[in-house]
């Protein structure tokens, strides 16, 4: 697993307050679904703001960016210039 | 006599008026879940999710825990007006959705930026918001008027709430 998305894995498991283990999530797992609610995502972004230092444009702030490990995992990396 | 192009000249407008309508949103937070927001991110939290305004507004209170109950409201505000207008994909600064004071105390919505386009786009005439909020949960309800401005029936009478 890369580093971005241990690192993301880890603020869901902070933040997201899911209902499931954030670790034992897939890439493509629905993180709604999951239990994150539309506040729990707002924390979500925060954190990763904060963590990789970077700042989501508006019209990256859509409820399909923060879908899942790997959408996020694609809007940090584009954001990071990884 | 008309003929077909006539015809087709003097239904253009009414096709692509807006329809005449009526969007609902509403949504409930929990206000310890606010509070916690604000210790973990603290300002950012506030700059990013509420309009300079709104923070005052909130903040003209007395007390950490009246302060969580106006930001928890107008957060409801704004993920209400989000579900009315269908927004979840639009990519929209929070800020854009913004719950006011009216001069009576009231309160309204004011949209700027994609989120006053997307909703003129739809055709939104009227917005009507209410809000409610406790010590634990604060929620909103809004209604977008569309197309054809509100005949202005009269009021509905109280009547007795079920409770479902």
């Amino acid at each position: 697993m890369s580093d971005t998305a241990t690192r993301i894995r880890t603020i869901l498991a902070q933040h997201a307050k899911l209902a499931k283990d954030a670790s034992a999530l897939t890439e493509d797992a629905d993180l709604y679904q999951a239990g994150m609610s539309s506040h729990a995502s707002v924390n979500v972004m925060l954190a990763l703001e904060g963590a990789f230092d970077i700042e989501f444009p508006d019209h990256m702030l859509t409820r399909s960016v923060f879908s899942s490990v790997g959408a996020i995992r694609s809007a940090v990396e584009e954001l990071t210039g990884a | 006599m008309l003929n077909a192009a006539d015809i087709v000249d003097q239904l253009t407008p009414a096709l692509h008026a807006p329809a005449a309508g009526v969007r609902v949103g509403i949504d409930t937070v929990s206000v310890p879940a606010i509070a916690e927001s604000l210790a973990h991110f603290g300002e950012r939290f506030i700059r990013r999710y509420f309009s300079a305004q709104e923070a005052v507004d909130a903040r003209a209170v007395q007390g950490d825990a009246a302060m969580h109950e106006r930001l928890a409201a107008r957060f409801a505000a704004k993920e209400a007006v989000i579900k009315a207008l269908d927004l979840p994909e639009a990519g929209i600064a929070w800020c854009d959705i913004e719950l006011t004071r009216g001069a009576n105390g009231r309160p309204a919505l004011a949209l700027h930026g994609r989120a006053a386009e997307v909703a003129q786009g739809l055709g939104v005439r009227e917005w009507a918001v209410s809000i409610s909020h406790e010590r634990e949960q604060a929620c909103a309800v809004v209604v977008a008027l569309l197309g054809a401005t509100a005949t202005g029936a009269a009021p509905l009478a109280t009547a007795p709430i079920s409770d479902f």
